[in-house]
């Protein structure tokens, strides 16, 4: 077999056609004729609609339909609520345009379809909507208090799940513990801001009574489903393709927002091509975020650091609906205890309706929020004992025999108890020990200090549980003509570069060159069944699913080969493109084998006139396909994970604090990783340091803003600030490869890795750097430069 | 939906005033009548079917609507086609060479892993180029090409690989 392509830093098949300007994103796409949707949306957070006059702007030019609740016909619903779980009482869910009440700035209430968006928008201030606007708490700690106003009012205190969950004997550990630490930690909320917003467009073809939807989604399948439900149209009539979308990051795996379904029926009423391509400000208010959680942790220590109990309560943000389900804060209570032992958990949330924005999944979901809390937690826990930061984590670190090290009565995002499944922590924390060589920095610190600098070193080990399953799918056909391998799966590329980690995976079985292994996703006539892309999950379970498929496609192609050249297929290896009897020149190209599979030959080429020239493919009497014989060389295989696999790190940086104008610069940092084996080390290093990028975002920058009255006051990019390539350090990244015994390939996913630990690493650094002027925590993030004011104000009263 | 009713008479056109336009796009005389509050933007993307220019923002925050504007970066999200008019304007569909294989900056970025979605990469490239082609000294340190791409946003690769594709791509064009 030629060089093992699993493993190597291959370059992006994607690549050419991204960098010269031809992609294909949704707006992208031409369709002649389309019509362009703008939407009427809340500008209260919660109010009572009393009237909708649409009217005026019917009659402006260039105006094609204007819909309201009261024309949308089976759209005039509560959407699904997709993820049920007992600790939810009615799940509420939005309505894809608002009937009677709005709960949010934002939410869609009606939706104008015009000539093109100038218009359509010019025609949406036309539409008339009466108000009644009604009292609103947007502060998360207020909302649950007796007498706060309500956003739904069939949920009291505005709770929308409650859960506790235990693991081990939290009470008799508690009365047992010599020492316990207690914080409040808060994580703000975030948006993740991919570059492509949402983007939706439609066609129905009312001869073939086919439906076409182009949607900038991570779950096509799931869209699919639900229109062909909806409408009431048979599945196979509904397609559903996410050609390129520029960046997800979770927030466009959502089932349904308003336009997803409000799109495809107004290009079946008007008969029209339409298409919705949210703008920024739409995304900042219209589409969903993630992070506001408040913990309150408490770590039950041995003197000696040894954590022996965890209790964690925790309020969760989830906005003004829950359709996701309560994802978000079980990822997070289930991710508590980081990768320690601590045998005995009680985990809290209460899960509080605000009247803002929808919170869904954000890259993370719920990881970085659990551990800003055990993180800081174990950093106090360390200064209230006089450990080192690195020492008391050392003291509780999983031990590499320990694993599979469960968690019963913990239960994931899969139903499943969490089971750390493998990993070398203690190997990584010293790598980092060895990088960032804290002792001979404390030297440094000193020296700094006296200069009047303020360096500081952070750290944060984190875990993640990814690859969760129930399961995907891999589809692999050799072309009979060209010898190409075409790959199919049943999930979307947002940047991750499937294209290549799969066309590496299948080259390896097939001996063909990564460029000609063409994966094709994202399409439901492609391949239709398969869940999304989301949870850190793709390399892991569609990974292997195309894994087992290609182990099939090259039995079948071996068997085949061998008989058309007349040897044994053990005589036999797959590379550079044919079958090749070993130690001789004598071969057949994967294009003449997939050829003669197929008993019915359609002679036009090259690989049909090979083909002839070696014997049959396969030795059997009686019909062309024997029994149980497909033509070609194709297989379709499925791959479910028995539970989730779990990749973990450890980040440091030394920061310097400039205490005249409160600034961070971040001078170093550092991070090491275990994502089991790595299919390319370069992809994996290209998501890691772009999940660090967003970290430090929401460590440092990052801030949703909501005024008192529920208004987004920062929604556009001046005032909500993503960092620019001024505001990123270089990252320095060392890799451990621990295989996960859970998976064929021993991968473990990598998507959301890089975000998680990065606000307790900066908090930790800035602490660490500032304590000689100020005892202040740095418990809340962002950290902005008015909260380092506000620490050293604190510090140092004015006189 | 249903095949039998009548296909509703719907506008095809508002009633926006309109301007004639000429410009040279790509090295070709174009000419046009266009809404006057037409984004150039949505000019090169709609009416031209030139797609590789990216809108991601439309207030001018985020850089991938960049273009050449008479060979100096200027946002096509910020700026009316009508604008445009008399000028030469160069989009990402025009840098790579005649024979289809890719510029050197275009081939850095893929070296280096510069692009993920690669939705901001259009901008980022036309405004590199722009850097590039200006008669201003290079500054080729990673805190002179953080300052060249400061105002290009990218939400997927950290901006580490973009840095190390800058530096590949001036090295190979011997600029700096």
């Amino acid at each position: 077999m030629s060089t093992k392509m699993f493993g190597a830093r291959i370059k992006r098949n994607i690549d050419p056609q991204l960098l010269i300007g031809e992609g294909s994103f949704v707006d992208d796409i031409p369709l002649a004729g389309a019509l362009h949707v703008a939407f009427v949306r809340s500008p209260f957070a919660r109010a009572k609609i009393k009237s909708i006059s649409t009217e005026f702007a019917e009659q402006h030019p260039g105006v094609a339909a204007v819909y309201t609740c009261d024309n949308i016909g089976a759209l005039d619903l509560e959407l699904p609520q997709l993820i049920p779980h007992p600790c939810m009482d009615s799940p509420r869910t939005q309505r894809p345009l608002a009937r009677g009440d709005v709960y949010y700035v934002g939410q869609t209430v009606a939706m104008v379809v015009a000539v093109d968006r100038y218009t359509a928008e010019d025609a949406a201030a036309l539409v008339d909507v009466d108000y009644d606007p009604l009292p609103v708490e947007i502060d998360l700690e207020k909302a649950i208090l007796d007498g706060a106003p309500l956003v739904h009012p069939t949920h009291p205190n505005n709770i929308a799940a409650d859960l506790v969950q235990i693991s081990g004997d939290p009470d008799s550990a508690i009365a047992g513990a010599e020492h316990v630490t207690k914080i409040r930690v808060q994580v703000d909320r975030s948006t993740a801001a991919p570059m492509e917003c949402r983007a939706v467009a439609a066609t129905f073809d009312k001869v073939m009574g086919e439906l076409t939807v182009w949607d900038s989604t991570q779950g096509p399948i799931a869209i699919r489903g639900g229109l062909a439900s909806i409408f009431n149209i048979d599945e196979d009539k509904v397609r559903v393709i996410a050609p390129h979308v520029g960046g997800g990051f979770g927030q466009k795996v959502l089932l349904f927002y308003p336009d997803e379904l409000l799109v495809p029926f107004a290009a079946m009423q008007l008969g029209r091509p339409v298409k919705f391509i949210e703008d920024r400000r739409e995304n900042f208010i219209g589409s969903s975020q993630e992070r506001t959680q408040i913990h309150e942790i408490e770590l039950y220590a041995k003197k000696n650091g040894e954590v022996i109990a965890l209790v964690d309560r925790f309020l969760h943000d989830t906005g003004a609906f829950i359709p996701y389900g309560i994802a978000v804060a079980q990822v997070a209570s289930t991710s508590i205890a980081g990768p320690y032992r601590i045998p005995n958990i009680r985990v809290e949330f209460k899960a509080v309706y605000t009247p803002t924005v929808v919170v869904t999944p954000y890259r993370g979901c719920g990881r970085p929020q659990a551990n800003f809390a055990i993180e800081r937690a174990m950093d106090k826990l360390a200064e209230e004992l006089g450990l080192d930061r690195f020492e008391v984590r050392r003291r509780n670190l999983i031990a590499d025999h320990e694993f599979p090290y469960l968690r019963k009565g913990l239960l994931f995002a899969d139903g499943l108890p969490v089971s750390l499944d493998s990993g070398q922590y203690h190997k990584a924390l010293q790598l980092l020990t060895e990088k960032l060589a804290p002792e001979e920095f404390a030297v440094q610190q000193k020296a700094a200090r006296g200069a009047g600098r303020y360096l500081g070193l952070g750290l944060s080990f984190y875990v993640e549980g990814t690859g969760l399953g129930p399961y995907e799918g891999g589809h692999i056909k050799i072309h009979p003509i060209t010898g190409k391998v075409y790959v199919n799966t049943g999930l979307t590329s947002q940047g991750q570069g499937h294209d290549t980690v799969f066309a590496q995976i299948v080259a390896d079985q097939l001996g063909v060159a990564v460029t000609d292994v063409i994966l094709v996703e994202g399409d439901t006539k492609a391949f239709d069944w398969g869940v999304a892309t989301f949870a850190s999950r793709a390399a892991v379970v569609s990974g292997n699913a195309i894994h087992k498929s290609a182990l099939i496609v090259r039995k079948k192609t071996l068997a085949a080969a061998a008989n058309m050249l007349e040897v044994s297929a053990d005589d036999l290896e797959l590379r550079d493109g044919a079958a090749w009897v070993k130690g001789s020149n004598r071969s057949v190209s994967l294009a003449a084998i997939a050829t003669a599979t197929n008993p019915l030959r359609y002679a036009f080429n090259e690989s049909a006139k090979a083909a002839t020239q070696f014997a049959p493919a396969s030795k059997h009497d009686g019909p062309p396909l024997a029994e149980g014989q497909h033509p070609g060389l194709e297989a379709t295989d499925y791959y479910s994970p028995p539970s989730a696999t779990w990749a973990y790190g450890v980040h440091g940086a030394i920061v310097e604090v400039d205490p005249e104008i409160c600034a961070i610069k971040i001078k170093r940092y550092v991070c090491i990783h275990d994502c089991g084996n790595m299919i390319n080390p370069t992809i994996v290093e290209g998501q890691v340091m772009g999940g660090i990028a967003q970290g430090i975002g929401g460590a440092m920058y990052e801030r949703i803003e909501y005024d008192t009255e529920g208004n987004l006051i920062n929604a556009n990019f001046v005032d909500f600030l993503v960092p620019y390539a001024t505001e990123i350090p270089p990252i320095e990244i060392l890799h451990l490869e621990t295989p996960t015994p859970l998976n064929p390939l021993g991968v473990k996913g990598v998507g959301e890795a890089g975000c998680i630990p990065v606000a307790a690493v900066i908090a930790s650094a800035v602490e660490d750097a500032l304590r000689p002027l100020t005892h202040e925590h740095f418990y809340h993030v962002p950290i902005t430069p008015s909260a380092i004011h506000a620490a050293l104000k604190k510090a140092a009263p004015a006189n | 939906m249903s095949r039998a009713k009548i296909r509703a008479k719907l506008p095809t056109k508002s009633a926006d005033p309109t301007v004639d336009i000429e410009l040279t796009v790509n090295g070709e005389r174009v000419s046009a009548e266009v809404s006057t509050r037409m984004l150039l933007s949505d000019f090169l993307r709609h009416e031209l079917g030139l797609t590789g220019t990216h809108v991601g923002c439309e207030h001018g925050v985020c850089g991938a609507c960049t273009v050449l504007i008479n060979g100096v970066a200027g946002r096509s999200c910020l700026t009316f086609a009508a604008q445009a008019a008399g000028c030469e304007v160069r989009t990402i569909e025009s840098v790579a060479n005649k024979d289809g294989t890719l510029h050197p900056l275009q081939e850095a970025f893929r070296d280096c892993h510069g692009l993920q979605c690669g939705y901001c990469t259009p901008g980022m490239i036309m405004n590199i180029l722009s850097s590039f082609n200006s008669s201003a000294p290079l500054d080729l340190s990673d805190e002179g090409i953080r300052d060249i791409i400061s105002g290009n946003l990218c939400r997927c690769t950290g901006y580490q690989n973009i840095i190390a594709a800058v530096r590949q791509a001036a090295k190979a064009m011997s600029l700096g």
